[in-house]
């Protein structure tokens, strides 16, 4: 499942650059985006990733590179005039306005005919499965179905890209997991090309096709989730993306400075075997599909273990002897 | 509980009900060369035949006489004239002023609202005198303009005068709910709009006006209903043929000793506003409601 660079990209951000002040918010960032493609930018808070998008909307000008979109640079172009649809983290629903004058806002003032207009804000709420509450208003609706008008409303104009800046932070854990699913099924039944930006990496893997991991400005990675997981580019995103037991790597010159390996390639047992690390467990937590160790091996490094439910259950407690394992195929050099 | 209720409800039975009471009554009788200068007199001391007497010398008659008289019903047109006319003015000033003041960083807001209200810190009929001295024939405005080679105006005791000393007082009254409904104002609402193919004024016609309506609203009745009974403003600014009602209300009183027409004058006046005063407690239980929702 590895992702090619877009071979004509409908984004492209050319060595973009932007301060805030003293904050650097973008460096140099050059980034692709395929047509019909769901990319993630996924970084910790104040990486520039909600900045990155914002320049692509038009409300932020880069200080230095070009944004070009299918080719042709839209520096000159206003917000009203750019081809993007953004889903705003509040969801800035018009508050003094129905769901379906909500929805219909931009075709309105596109100019649209009224029969086709109203057809179309009936599609897209049957899209995201909101038929019937066309005459609510926003403050009589759930967390929820605020941002599924929110989406009915980005979609509604016919974008060419919707931008989609943190959708579910707002929502509850469960019906985060289920629209992830939802956002996912709507990009593929609409080929629109989405864009979302995110700090919750099991939001970005869990949608995305390609993703970008940002660090203070920068790109630090691009590529398939499982690129990125597996192949973290250095350090940050192998601590940022998952769990990480990360070892200073001996001096093999070939530029790597730690092997990384995941918690769930590390095997954990109450017996010694050739070449496991003895230790003692210091916390075990248990979440159903799976069960987490912290061991602190006997020269003092502390070890994240995460075993799946179904293997053989262990019956050990803080404090017990335990020993570590794994295959060598499980380790990765990953650069600083 | 009903101890903290009771207060606040006893002070308004006896400083607004009974008042009003006594008003009413007055409005109902008819002037007599006597002090006070009406009748019939209430004579408790005569037991309930002469509370059945007094009721029975009561009458609409006042309220008859103010129908029939054009005076009254020509003071009461021209006030609501005035009132309707300086309220449309207070919001063609005060609304850009009470947007563009939203515009500003937190701490500069501060200090234009601390200038608005400024003027508060002085006494009203200073400031209403001192328009006198801007406006005369000989005041600040025409030598100004005396030095620009421009004709000079005749603004005093004038109904312009009464306009430019009802905006002027009323302006605050105005631009604050503006502002507060303004400054709440979610900009990423109008970017929101920018992004469906709004242009910056598109977004404000569309968005940002609609939304403050409610502050427009406020506004609006909170000028428009005291200025509708305005007595100070047109009296010192206004001319000898400036009819408004708080004027004609004077006169009665103080100068023609009319208790009851005067008292009839005032109840009607509070007839006619209790409608947009009703319509002002309800916007305010619905924006409440809303808040809370």
């Amino acid at each position: 499942m590895s992702a090619p660079p877009p071979a004509a990209p409908l984004v492209r951000f050319e060595a973009v650059g932007k301060r805030f002040g003293d904050v650097v918010a973008a460096d140099g960032v050059d980034l692709e985006l395929a047509e019909g493609e769901f990319f993630a930018l996924l970084g910790p808070s104040g990486c520039g990733k909600t900045t990155l998008m914002r320049m692509l909307a038009g409300f932020e000008r880069p200080d230095a590179g070009r944004i070009l979109l299918n080719g042709a640079d839209i520096a000159g172009l206003p917000p009203h005039r750019r081809p993007s649809s953004m889903m705003f983290q509040t969801y800035a629903l018009f508050p003094h306005l129905t769901v379906e004058q909500n929805v219909g806002f931009g075709l309105k003032q596109q100019g649209w005919d009224k029969a086709r207009a109203a057809a179309r804000v009936e599609a897209m709420l049957a899209l995201v499965r909101l038929e019937g509450l066309n005459r609510r208003r926003p403050h009589q609706l759930s967390g929820g179905q605020k941002q599924r008008v929110a989406l009915a409303r980005a979609l509604a104009v016919e974008p060419r890209i919707v931008l989609l800046d943190e959708p579910l932070a707002a929502l509850d854990r469960k019906l985060r997991e289920e629209t992830q699913l939802e956002l996912k099924a709507i990009q593929r039944a609409t080929r629109v090309t989405f864009m979302i930006v995110t700090h919750d990496q099991d939001e970005a893997m869990g949608v995305a096709d390609r993703m970008a991991v940002m660090q203070a400005g920068r790109i630090a990675q691009v590529g398939a989730p499982r690129e990125v997981y597996e192949r973290p580019a250095n350090r940050f995103v192998a601590e940022f993306i998952g769990e990480a037991n990360l070892f200073p790597a001996k001096d093999t010159g070939d530029g790597a400075d730690f092997t990384l390996v995941r918690p769930e390639r590390m095997t954990i047992a109450a017996e010694a075997s050739p070449g496991a690390i003895p230790g003692r467990v210091a916390e075990v937590a248990y979440f159903g599909d799976r069960t987490r160790y912290v061991v602190k091996t006997d020269a003092g490094k502390p070890l994240l273990v995460s075993q799946a439910a179904g293997q053989a259950p262990l019956s050990l407690q803080p404090g017990d002897p335990a020993f570590v394992s794994w295959p060598k195929n499980a380790e990765v050099k990953v650069p600083a | 509980m009903w101890k903290v209720l009771a207060l606040p409800y006893l002070w308004l039975a006896v400083f607004f009900g009974l008042p009003f009471l006594l008003v009413a009554k007055l409005s109902l009788s008819h002037t007599a060369l006597a002090i006070p200068p009406y009748a019939p007199q209430l004579d408790l001391s005569r037991g309930l035949s002469g509370l059945a007497a007094f009721v029975r010398a009561l009458s609409f008659e006042t309220y008859a006489r103010l129908g029939s008289d054009r005076l009254y019903l020509a003071a009461y047109l021209s006030s609501l004239r005035f009132a309707a006319l300086a309220t449309g003015l207070l919001l063609l000033i005060g609304y850009p002023m009470a947007y563009g003041m939203s515009r500003f960083g937190a701490g500069a807001r501060r200090l234009l609202v601390l200038a608005v209200i400024l003027p508060f810190w002085t006494s009203f009929l200073i400031r209403i005198y001192a328009w006198i001295a801007i406006l005369k024939p000989a005041g600040l405005l025409n030598q100004a303009l005396a030095l620009l080679h421009l004709p000079p105006l005749t603004l005093l005791d004038s109904d312009a005068g009464v306009l430019i000393g009802l905006v002027y007082a009323y302006l605050p009254f105005m631009v604050l709910p503006l502002y507060a409904v303004l400054e709440r104002h979610d900009e990423s609402l109008v970017e929101a709009a920018l992004d469906l193919g709004c242009t910056r004024t598109s977004a404000f016609w569309r968005v940002t006006l609609p939304m403050s309506l409610p502050g427009v609203l406020a506004g609006a009745l909170l000028c428009f209903i005291p200025m509708v009974g305005e007595f100070v403003i047109p009296d010192l600014l206004g001319g000898s043929r400036t009819l408004m009602l708080g004027k004609t209300l004077w006169t009665e009183f103080f100068a023609n000793r009319d208790w009851p027409a005067a008292s009839a004058v005032a109840i009607a006046l509070l007839a006619t506003l209790a409608l947009p005063m009703a319509l002002v407690q309800r916007q305010q239980a619905r924006l409440a409601g809303e808040t809370q929702a």
